[in-house]
């Protein structure tokens, strides 16, 4: 859901990887990048600012407290920490109390309103076991109530309509005499779509909303909206205090940074989240869990432990050593392969670390993967294994014949051990490009 | 005469202005702010103007690309007085859109491809494609045309019986095979029926869609080789709509609609209700496809030609 969003995290913390501890001077690359990743996953540019301050401070302030993890774990922890935060502690549900109690849908044109108001149907009957009457206030937008019409004679709820009353306020308030009548305990009410600016109409919610006195007010809000979020949600705010927000279209690519932005403008809970077009596709909102989802991190912190049991701190140093001077080979290679093994299953290993899972999506990883590797560098004599750079064509044609694989397989394989001894040199030695620019987001 | 018409269209101008009126007051008071007491153009200036264009939704990567150009120019004139910042900034934006933007129309005019024109409008859910289709089919009426519309969204609730209100309101034919029907069987006959009936325009509206709905995308596909198998020429535009308030994910739809059905032109919508326009910049700056029409408001006659110089004047006008 927030893979691109994860992705930018993850290029920010990549740099941080070689690093001891951080300080200053070494964060400040990360802290643009994540900024600059909120801000193009839609989080409003001062929210993203002052998230960042934040982690930047926090960052800081706690460099000798977790000594046993890395410094760019240690980042990734705050980043989480500060987000799980930002996103609400823990989820809140909606109220349902009252008889029969009323539940206001508001929001923009095309939101999503009508299918929501037809999905929350369907989880109140399904799932809490209520009966809900669903209310066509939607007096403008043609066919509007056909629309939820429809929606309700899928769900099995009934429907309360006035097809020649404009009047919403009266429609709304007839429909929970009805639901009484009915015996129906809880009253959907959905409206037309209205944008914040426009007066008239957003007068019209508030009568609605002093007419009714719902227990419970819903704001619908597009996950694909871009800055202008933190308006909207501003807007309907002031006129209506809404309990809450519902995200819909959440199953598409979206980043979803209106989330984070409604949430931290208006202090309002996410209470649902719709993501599909069938009926049943609608879930209550975990903060927890979808900042974990944001994030893709896995459980990073227990993997950092497991690793630093299994590796040996003075072979860490060598290694580390040999990078620097880019003398890294197969030899060595081969080595940080066993000592993986060593840890466990491969699978589970790879989808805690972050980044793997999104790599691996829809490849079957298993262990055979390092023996095809490990075959490789075994047909290669051991000055080759030491001297990587001795390798050319005919030395290749060789290793192939040796170790029964295509000469393909290991012209990939050498190029890609070659790609990753150069990137972890750079790494190691910091020339790492873009490092040094500071201020705004232009490099 | 439409020279005339187009820069003297008082009326039209002042529903654009309206439109923009929330997007021009974030501009400005955003580059106002970042002026204030400055007399020359330097780093704190450009990192406000920086943030005002994010905020508008232009996106990061044509920002820096705004930003960079004027950067360039302070480092070319050397000194750049604050009140010149006002001018660069429209005359960077205008270059922008110029690049992309080649073939401007300036009415609702039917390209000469024979009869009948045909249209394909795709998009994500709740973009406004129905409304959309209701206001184009109303202005092509207007001109002379004869129209006719397909009823494609054959999935959402109601949605054929939105777009018949839609067509009785214009007064134009309406093809539908009811609900379920298989959308690209509906697209095939509805060029059939243009064919048959001797109509100008024909236009096909189709379910909203996510763009990372593999199935659905291939749906997609296919309803527009049906439309084309029906006549070897169509679609001649396939039309894709985007909803202003959109953030970076309208990249994203651009990009993914494109690669299936070969989106020719956009309409950008609800540009009446929010702080963007934004977005339309960024686009113009990234993809080759033309913005052809603006929806600024609910009206029936609120839909137009995008007109870069207008909409970028328009953008800037001080009150």
């Amino acid at each position: 859901m927030f893979d691109s969003l994860n992705k930018r995290l993850e290029d920010a913390f990549k740099i941080l990887r070689g690093d001891n501890k951080l300080t200053e001077l070494n964060i400040a690359q990360a802290i643009k990048d994540i900024r600059r990743a909120l801000v193009e996953a839609d989080v409003n540019y001062a929210i993203a600012k002052s998230f960042t301050d934040r982690v930047k401070d926090k960052a800081l302030g706690t460099e000798n407290v977790l000594k046993a993890i890395k410094p760019g774990e240690l980042m990734v922890k705050i980043v989480m920490d500060e987000l799980v935060e930002l996103m609400g502690g823990q989820s809140v549900g909606i109220n349902t109390k009252g008889s029969p109690a009323v539940i206001l849908i508001a929001g923009l044109q095309g939101s999503g309103k009508t299918t929501f108001t037809g999905k929350l149907a369907h989880f109140l009957k399904n799932k809490k076991a209520q009966r809900p009457l669903v209310v066509a206030c939607d007096v403008y937008r043609p066919a509007a109530i056909d629309q939820l019409t429809v929606l309700a004679e899928q769900v099995g709820v009934p429907i309360y309509k006035e097809i020649d009353n404009k009047n919403p306020v009266q429609i709304a308030l007839n429909a929970i005499s009805k639901a009484k009548e009915l015996r129906c305990d809880v009253v959907i009410i959905d409206t037309a779509g209205r944008l914040a600016v426009d007066e008239d109409m957003m007068n019209e919610i508030t009568r609605i909303k002093t007419a009714i006195m719902p227990s419970e007010t819903l704001f619908v809000v597009d996950a694909m909206t871009g800055q202008d979020a933190v308006n909207t949600a501003k807007a309907f705010n002031d006129r209506l205090n809404f309990d809450g927000a519902v995200l819909t279209k959440l199953d598409g690519d979206t980043r979803g940074g209106a989330a984070l932005s409604i949430k931290y403008t208006v202090g309002k809970p996410i209470k649902f989240v719709s993501m599909g077009e069938k009926l049943d596709t609608l879930d209550v909102f975990y903060p927890e869990r979808m900042a974990q989802r944001i994030l893709g991190m896995g459980d990073i912190i227990s993997l950092v432990e497991r690793a630093q049991e299994q590796f040996d701190e003075a072979e860490a140093k060598r290694i580390e050593k040999k990078i620097k001077k880019n003398k890294f080979d197969f030899n060595d290679f081969i080595g940080q392969m066993e000592q993986i093994k060593k840890m466990g299953d491969i699978k589970s290993l790879m989808n805690m670390i972050p980044g793997m899972s999104k790599m691996m999506k829809g490849v079957d990883i298993d262990n055979s993967a390092f023996t095809k590797v490990e075959c490789i560098i075994q047909s290669m004599t051991p000055q080759e294994r030491q001297n990587p750079d001795l390798m050319n064509l005919s030395r290749k044609k060789r290793i192939a014949k040796g170790c029964g694989r295509s000469l393909e397989d290991v012209n990939q394989f050498i190029k890609q051990f070659e790609d990753m001894r150069k990137l972890m040199h750079q790494l190691s030695t910091g020339k790492f490009p873009g490092m040094a620019n500071k201020g705004g987001f232009r490099r | 005469m439409s020279f005339f018409k187009r820069f003297f269209n008082r009326e039209k101008e002042a529903d654009l202005d309206k439109g923009l009126e929330k997007t021009k007051e974030g501009f400005f008071s955003k580059i106002s702010r970042a002026v204030v007491g400055k007399t020359k153009v330097d780093e704190a200036v450009l990192d406000e103007l920086e943030n005002g264009l994010i905020a508008s939704d232009v996106g990061l990567d044509t920002t820096v690309k705004i930003i960079k150009r004027i950067e360039d120019r302070v480092a070319r004139d050397k000194y750049l007085n604050t009140n010149e910042l006002d001018f660069i900034l429209r005359d960077e934006i205008v270059q922008m859109l110029a690049e992309n933007n080649v073939e401007e129309s300036f009415d609702f005019d039917i390209p000469d491809v024979g009869k009948p024109y045909v249209m394909l409008v795709v998009g994500v859910n709740g973009v406004g494609k129905t409304t959309t289709i209701g206001k184009l089919a109303y202005q092509f009426k207007k001109k002379g045309y004869s129209v006719v519309i397909g009823a494609g969204d054959t999935f959402r609730a109601a949605a054929v019986d939105q777009l018949q209100i839609w067509a009785e309101r214009v007064g134009c034919a309406f093809f539908s095979k009811g609900m379920k029907a298989d959308p690209a069987a509906v697209a095939f006959e509805a060029v059939q029926y243009g064919v048959k009936n001797k109509c100008d325009v024909v236009i096909i509206d189709t379910a909203g869609r996510l763009h990372n709905k593999v199935g659905l995308m291939n749906e997609l596909g296919k309803i527009r080789r049906s439309a084309n198998k029906s006549l070897f020429t169509a679609p001649h535009d396939v039309l894709l709509v985007l909803d202003a308030s959109t953030g970076q994910n309208a990249i994203e739809q651009c990009k993914q609609f494109t690669e299936v059905t070969d989106v020719s032109c956009l309409a950008l919508t609800k540009l009446d209700g929010t702080a963007k326009g934004g977005v339309a910049i960024g686009i113009s700056d990234q993809f080759k496809i033309p913005i052809k029409y603006i929806g600024v408001g609910e009206a029936i006659d609120k839909l137009q030609i995008f007109n870069k110089t207008a909409f970028v004047e328009s953008l800037f006008k001080k009150r």
